[in-house]
C-alpha cells in the first residue's frame, strides 16, 4: 500500500511538471485529488489495516496529497505567469501614438495682463473696484479736474451719446466715484480695470476700444516717494528684478506733478535699441499725485489728504512682453493669435 | 514745436552740450524729446555755384546745358532739368563724389549726349519737405536770393548743419511754444542764463497814429491791441538764414514780410498779423465780434460765413482778418505792398478756439492763441518785429504804436511751506535747494521762515497753485533723486470681491471645457446691436458715430461671437469654440446713464472632439453647448435652481432653442442659430448661448456643507417609459423626483427611442433612479413601496406606460 501511494506520487508529480497549461494541470488535480482519484481508492483500503497501522498510512497519505497539492500550486504560479507574460505579450501598443486630446481653451492676452495685474496690487492691500462703461461727462472729465472748454479736452476725442453722457476715455472716473463713495475718508487703495473708447481710427497702433488699468491711493500722507517705489515694485514684478525705473515729468490734469513712467529696455539693457527707439527706455505708464482739485470735488479735504494715481494700458503691456505687433490682434480674436496665450512660463 | 538747435544758441549759451545731450536732459525735466532731426545726415560734397552759362541741350527739349562756376579752377558742365534754371543764379551743387540723402552718389554722367559733371539741386533733393520749400522753387532749384560765395559750403549756408529738436508738448506748457520760452527752460535745466532780443528801431517823424485809429468793442476777446505802421517796405525775399531757421521750426517761406511775423511767432510765441496798409479801405481798425451770418474770404481765397460767436478785424465796415485765425483777402501783403500795418494782440482763447473749429481752420496762430499768449510778449514782439522789417524789408517804421489796452495783467503769487514740499515728495530739500531751483526758472522768490513765496512770470500761466511748485522743484530736483518708499498707515485687506472671485472660476471653468475668451468691441451696428438680445430695448446710438458699423452700443454679445466665428472659419479653422465676458447696455431715459448689465456668451462650431486614429469624431450639437452650461450651474452650486424651456427666438433654430430660467427668472438662452443666419455667415451648424452673468452671480447659493459619505449600499431601477412624444424629459424627470420622496437621490436620462418600433406619435425614454437612505441598508419593500409611487405618478400626469 504504502508502495502504491510513492508510486502514485511519482506519477503525480511527473504529470504536473509536463503539464503545458492550466487545464492540463487542472486535469491532474483532479485525477488525482478528486474523489475518484487513485489516493482516494487507496484510503478505501485503510478499512483492512490494523488499528495500529491505520494512523501511519493516514498520515502517509496526507503527506502524499500536500506533496501533490503543493506542486501543483507551484506549477500553477508558473504557468499563470507565463499566460499573463504571453497575453501581455500580444497587448503591446505604439506608445509613440498621440493621445486623446483633451479640449482646453485659455484666456484671453488681455485678461492675463490684467489679472496678473490684479494679483499684484491684491498683495499690496488692494481692492478692484469696477465701473460704468458710459459715463456722465461730469465724472469723465469734470471730476477729474477738465472742465468744459479744458484745452486739455481735445486730447482725448470722444464717443458722445448726449451732451452729458458718453463712453468713457479712461478708467480714471471709478476715481471720483470710490472718494465720492468713501465720503471724504481714507484711506482708498484700488485698482480699476477696464474698457474705455476713443474716437480713434483702427490701426496697427489705435483702437476705439481698449483697456485700461488704473490705480489709486489716498490717505494722510502719502507722498511721491510712495508712488515711486509702488511703480518700483510694479516694474519688477511685471518685467523683470533686474528692471530700473525712470520718472519723467509730465502733464494730466487731474494730477499734479504729473510723470510718465519708463523703464530700461530689456532687449538691450539700456544701450538703446529699435525696440525703445534708442533712448535705452520704454514708456509704460502715467502717474502723478492726485491733483488736490480732484480730492476737493470729491469730498476730501486736500490739505490733509494726498493721494498718488496711475494708469496703463494693457494692450500696450502685452505687446512689450509677448512682442504683438499690431493692436487689432486683440479684438479680431484669431485662434490662432488667441490660442498662443496657454503656456504659463 | 520744433526747436533749431543752432537758432537755440541766440538765447543760451549751449557750449559743452550737444543736441542729443540736450534732449535727454529736456526730457528728463519736463518735455519730452520725440526726436532729434540731423539735417545733413547723409550729405556730403555740396557747394554754392554760379551758373555763368545756360542752353537749351541740343538734344532735349526738356533739359538745360549750364556752365557753373562751383569755386574749382575751371567751371564745369552740368546738365540740369529744372525749368527754372538760369544764367546769373546761385545755385546748390552737388559736385561729382558728392552724396545726398537715400545714400545717391553723384557720379559723372553723360545726359543725352551731354556731359554733366554734377547736379544742381532742389531743396527737396536735401531732404527738405516738399510742404516747406518756397513756392517759387517748389517745382525746381533752389535759387539763392542775396550775395554768397560761390564754391562755399551750401549745406553750412542753408543752416542744414543744425539739428532740429521736436517737443512734443502737453497741453501745460504752450509757454514753450517759442524759442524765448524753451531757451527759458533750457537755461533752468542747465543752470545758464537766458539773453533776450534786445530790438533796436529807429523811428521816422512820422507817428503811426496819424495812420491809423484803433477801437475795441469787444474787449473781453480782445483785451490787448497794438497796431504799428511800416512804410516804404520792399517785399523781397527774406534772408536765408531766416528762411532755412523757419523751414527747420516747419514754416514754409513767403516773402520778407510774412517770414518776419512768422519768426516772431516762432521767436516769442505771438501771432502777428501784417495788414496792406492800403488796402485796408480806411484809416480805421474796429475789432468786434461778427454779425450773423456776416461774410468775408479769407487768405486762402475761401467764403466765410460767420456767426455772433466770431470775434473779427474790421475796417470800420467790413472785416479785414478773422481774429487770430487768418487775414483776409482784401487786406493781404502783396508783391507791391509799401505800407504795413503790423498787428499784435493779444486774444481771447477761448473765441479763437471756437472760430478756428468753426470754419475748420487751425493754424500756428490760432494754436498759440488757444492755448493763451504771454500778455508781457505783446507789445515786444511788435517791437521785434518792427526792427527786423526796417532790416530785411527796407521798412520805415513810423513813431510809437496804437494801441487799446484793458488788459490787467497780475503775476500770480503762490506760497508753499518747505514742509509741505517735503511732505508731498517724500524729500528732505533745503530752503537754499528750493530758493536755486526757482532762482534758475527766473521766478522771483522770497523765503521768510518755512515759507516760500514765489512770484510766477505770465509766460508760465500754467502755475497757480502750491501742486505746480512742487512740480517745479521736483522736476529740476530731478525724479531720480526722490527716494523710493511704500506707503505707510493703516493697512488695507487686499481682495477680489465675491462677484469678482466667482467670475474668475466661470472663466476658468470654460477655458478648462475648450472655450477660448475672445474680448470683441461694445459699438456694433444698428442690426447687430439688438439682435439676440436677451432683453429687448432700445439700442443707444452715438451723437456722432465714426461709422454705421460702430454706432450703436450692444445689447447682446452673440453676434459679435459669431462675427469671431466667421472670421475664424473663413481662415480654415472649422472648429472654434469661444466665449465671452463683457457688458451690454440697456437704455434707460434718456438723461441717465443706461443699466450695464455684464453677460457671458459663448458660440460654438465645427467639431467638438476629434482622436481619428482611434475612430473618434464628435460635431458640436445642442447638448455639447448644454453639457459646458449645466457643469457650469454645477460648479455654482445652482444646479436644482435651474430649468431649460423650449422657446422660439428670432435668428435661433425653432426646435432647438431653449430660454434658461435660474430661480424662475429668465436670464438668457441656448440653442442652435437659425441655418439661414449660419448661411449667410458661412458657417456650418453652430451653437450659442447667452445669459446674465450678472444674474448668475448674484444669485444666492447655500453655504458648502459636507454631506455624509453613504455607508450603505443604495439600490438602482431602471425604467423605460412609453409617452407621446410631446413629453419632455424635463417635465418627466420633474414628476419623477417629486413622487420619489426623499430615498430617490438621482434620477438620469440613459436611454432615448423614437425609432420604428414605436407607435407613431410615442416615444421611449429611459431613466435610471437611484435609491438611497443615508441611516440604514435599504430593503426591497421600501424601494418598491417608492418606485411604485413614481410610476403611478408618471402615468396619471402623462399617460406613460412601461415600456415591456
Amino acid at each position: 500500500m504504502q508502495d502504491r501511494l510513492k508510486e502514485l506520487q511519482q506519477e503525480a508529480l511527473n504529470k504536473i511538471q509536463q503539464a503545458s497549461d492550466l487545464k492540463e494541470l487542472n486535469d491532474v488535480r483532479v485525477s488525482y485529488l478528486g474523489k475518484k482519484g487513485p489516493i482516494t481508492e487507496v484510503l478505501k483500503g485503510m478499512g483492512k489495516l490494523s488499528a495500529e497501522e491505520r494512523p501511519k498510512m493516514g498520515a502517509l497519505v496526507n503527506e502524499v496529497r500536500d506533496e501533490i497539492s503543493a506542486a501543483i500550486e507551484q506549477k500553477q504560479q508558473v504557468l499563470e505567469a507565463e499566460a499573463v507574460e504571453k497575453q501581455l505579450a500580444g497587448e503591446t501598443i505604439d506608445v509613440t501614438l498621440p493621445g486623446r486630446p483633451v479640449s482646453k481653451g485659455n484666456h484671453h492676452p488681455l485678461t492675463r495682463i490684467i489679472e496678473e495685474i490684479e494679483d499684484l496690487f491684491i498683495g499690496m492691500g488692494y481692492t478692484i473696484a469696477e465701473g460704468p462703461e458710459v459715463e456722465k461727462d461730469y465724472y469723465n472729465f469734470e471730476a477729474l479736474n477738465l472742465p468744459k472748454g479744458h484745452p486739455a479736452r481735445d486730447m482725448q476725442d470722444s464717443f458722445y451719446i448726449t451732451e452729458e453722457i458718453l463712453l468713457r476715455t479712461h478708467t480714471s472716473p471709478m476715481q471720483a466715484r470710490t472718494m465720492e463713495k468713501n465720503e471724504g475718508k481714507g484711506p482708498v487703495r484700488i485698482i480699476c480695470p477696464g474698457k474705455v473708447y476713443r474716437r480713434d481710427n483702427d490701426d496697427a497702433t489705435h483702437s476705439h476700444q481698449f483697456m485700461q488699468i488704473e490705480g489709486l491711493v489716498v490717505d494722510e500722507n502719502i507722498r511721491m516717494s510712495d508712488l515711486k517705489g509702488t511703480l518700483d515694485v510694479f516694474a519688477k514684478k511685471m518685467f523683470g528684478e533686474d528692471r530700473e525705473i525712470r520718472l519723467r515729468p509730465s502733464f494730466f490734469p487731474f494730477t499734479e506733478p504729473s510723470v510718465e513712467m519708463d523703464i530700461s529696455c530689456k532687449i538691450c539693457s539700456g544701450k538703446g535699441c529699435s525696440v525703445c527707439k534708442g533712448t535705452g527706455w520704454i514708456e509704460i505708464l502715467g502717474a502723478g499725485m492726485v491733483h488736490p482739485n480732484v480730492l476737493e470735488m470729491a469730498g476730501y479735504d486736500s490739505k490733509k489728504y494726498t493721494g498718488f494715481a496711475f494708469g496703463m494700458g494693457p494692450e500696450r503691456i502685452a505687446m512689450l512682453k509677448y512682442g504683438v505687433d499690431d493692436i487689432r490682434h486683440y479684438y479680431t480674436n484669431d485662434v490662432r493669435f488667441l490660442k498662443q496665450f496657454h503656456i504659463h512660463e | 514745436m520744433f526747436v533749431s538747435y543752432k537758432w537755440l544758441q541766440d538765447y543760451v549759451d549751449l557750449s559743452g552740450i550737444t543736441a542729443n545731450e540736450l534732449a535727454e536732459k529736456i526730457t528728463k525735466s519736463g518735455i519730452e524729446v520725440e526726436g532729434v532731426d540731423v539735417l545733413n545726415e547723409g550729405m556730403k560734397g555740396l557747394v554754392i555755384g554760379h551758373v555763368l552759362e545756360r542752353e537749351q541741350h541740343p538734344n532735349a527739349d526738356k533739359l538745360n546745358k549750364c556752365l557753373v562756376d562751383v569755386g574749382d579752377e575751371e567751371p564745369v558742365q552740368i546738365i540740369c532739368g529744372a525749368p527754372n534754371v538760369d544764367k546769373g543764379q546761385k545755385v546748390v551743387v552737388a559736385k561729382v563724389g558728392a552724396v545726398l540723402p537715400g545714400n545717391f552718389k553723384i557720379k559723372k554722367a553723360k545726359l543725352r549726349g551731354e556731359e554733366s559733371n554734377g547736379m544742381i539741386c532742389s531743396l527737396q533733393e536735401l531732404g527738405v519737405e516738399s510742404k516747406l520749400v518756397a513756392k517759387e522753387f517748389s517745382e525746381g532749384i533752389f535759387v539763392f536770393p542775396n550775395e554768397v560765395t560761390v564754391g562755399e559750403d551750401a549745406l553750412a549756408v542753408l543752416n542744414r548743419d543744425d539739428q532740429v529738436l521736436e517737443l512734443g508738448l502737453t497741453p501745460n506748457r504752450s509757454d514753450c511754444l517759442s524759442m524765448l520760452g524753451v531757451a527759458y527752460e533750457v537755461a533752468a535745466i542747465l543752470g545758464r542764463e537766458v539773453k533776450l532780443p534786445q530790438p533796436e528801431v529807429a523811428t521816422s517823424n512820422e507817428k503811426a497814429s496819424d495812420y491809423i485809429e484803433v477801437k475795441v468793442e469787444a474787449s473781453e476777446d480782445n483785451p490787448l491791441y497794438v497796431a504799428k505802421v511800416i512804410k516804404n517796405v520792399k517785399i523781397a525775399p527774406s534772408p536765408v538764414w531766416m528762411q532755412t531757421r523757419l523751414m527747420a521750426a516747419g514754416i514754409r517761406p513767403h516773402n520778407n514780410v510774412v517770414d518776419i511775423t512768422n519768426y516772431i511767432l516762432i521767436e516769442y510765441g505771438q501771432p502777428l498779423h501784417a495788414f496792406d496798409y492800403d488796402r485796408l479801405g480806411s484809416k480805421e481798425i474796429l475789432v468786434r465780434r461778427a454779425q450773423a451770418r456776416e461774410e468775408m474770404v479769407t487768405l486762402d481765397d475761401a467764403k466765410r460765413v460767420l456767426s455772433e460767436d466770431h470775434l473779427v478785424i474790421t475796417n470800420g465796415q467790413e472785416p479785414v482778418a478773422l481774429a487770430g485765425v487768418m487775414g483776409g483777402a482784401n487786406s493781404e501783403v502783396q508783391s507791391d505792398t509799401t505800407t504795413v500795418l503790423l498787428e499784435s494782440a493779444y486774444f481771447k482763447g477761448a473765441t479763437v478756439r471756437k472760430a478756428s473749429k468753426d470754419h475748420g481752420l487751425r493754424s500756428e496762430a490760432s494754436t498759440r492763441f488757444e492755448k493763451g499768449v504771454d500778455p508781457d510778449r505783446v507789445r515786444a514782439a511788435a517791437e521785434r518785429a518792427a526792427e527786423l522789417l526796417a532790416l530785411y524789408a527796407n521798412g520805415e517804421v513810423l513813431e510809437g504804436s496804437v494801441e487799446v489796452d484793458t488788459l490787467t495783467v497780475e503775476p500770480a503769487v503762490v506760497s508753499i511751506t518747505l514742509e509741505k514740499i517735503n511732505r508731498v515728495l517724500g524729500t528732505n530739500i533745503t530752503t537754499d535747494e528750493v530758493k536755486s531751483i526757482f532762482n534758475r526758472l527766473q521766478f522771483e522768490v522770497s523765503v521768510e521762515s518755512d515759507e516760500v513765496t514765489v512770484t510766477v512770470p505770465t509766460r508760465r500761466g500754467d502755475i497757480t497753485i502750491e501742486e505746480d511748485l512742487i512740480e517745479e522743484v521736483a522736476r529740476i530736483y530731478g525724479y531720480d533723486n526722490l527716494p523710493m518708499t511704500l506707503p505707510i498707515g493703516a493697512s488695507t485687506p487686499g481682495a477680489l470681491s465675491e462677484y469678482q472671485k466667482k467670475r474668475r472660476v466661470i472663466r476658468r471653468y470654460l477655458e478648462g471645457a475648450g472655450l477660448y475668451q475672445a474680448v470683441t468691441y461694445s459699438l456694433t451696428s444698428e442690426a447687430k446691436a439688438t439682435q439676440y438680445a436677451i432683453e429687448k430695448r432700445e439700442p443707444i446710438r452715438l451723437a456722432m458715430p465714426m461709422s454705421e458699423d460702430r454706432s450703436m452700443l450692444r445689447l447682446s454679445i452673440v453676434p459679435q461671437l459669431l462675427e469671431v466665428l466667421k472670421y475664424n472659419v473663413a481662415r480654415q479653422m472649422d472648429s472654434v469654440a469661444v466665449y465671452e465676458t463683457g457688458t451690454v447696455f440697456l437704455s434707460t431715459n434718456q438723461d441717465e446713464l443706461p443699466e450695464e448689465r455684464e453677460h457671458l456668451a459663448a458660440a460654438i462650431t465645427g467639431l467638438w472632439h476629434l482622436h481619428p486614429w482611434q475612430g473618434e469624431k464628435k460635431t458640436v450639437d445642442f447638448f455639447v453647448l448644454k453639457g459646458i452650461l449645466e457643469e457650469m450651474f454645477a460648479t455654482l452650486g445652482l444646479t436644482n435652481l435651474v430649468e431649460y424651456k423650449q422657446a422660439s427666438i428670432d435668428g435661433m433654430h425653432p426646435g432647438r432653442t431653449a430660454e434658461v430660467y435660474l430661480a424662475g427668472q429668465n436670464i438668457g438662452f441656448i440653442g442652435q442659430v437659425h441655418p439661414t443666419v449660419q448661411k449667410d455667415l458661412d458657417l456650418k451648424e453652430t451653437y450659442v448661448f447667452e445669459i446674465s452673468l450678472k444674474a448668475l452671480l448674484e444669485t444666492e447659493t447655500a453655504p458648502l456643507q459636507y454631506e455624509a459619505i453613504p455607508r450603505y449600499p443604495s439600490i438602482t431601477r431602471d425604467i423605460a417609459l412609453v409617452v407621446s412624444k410631446e413629453i419632455v424629459s424635463g417635465e418627466l424627470k420633474g414628476i419623477i423626483v417629486e413622487a420619489g420622496g426623499d430615498l430617490l437621490k438621482e434620477v438620469s436620462v440613459f436611454d432615448l427611442y423614437e425609432g420604428e418600433r414605436m407607435e407613431a406619435g410615442k416615444k421611449s425614454i429611459a431613466f435610471s433612479l437611484r435609491y438611497y437612505n443615508p441611516e440604514k441598508t435599504l430593503t426591497d419593500e421600501e424601494v418598491t413601496k417608492a418606485h411604485d409611487k413614481v410610476l403611478k405618478a408618471v402615468e396619471e400626469k402623462t399617460g406613460a406606460v412601461l415600456r415591456g
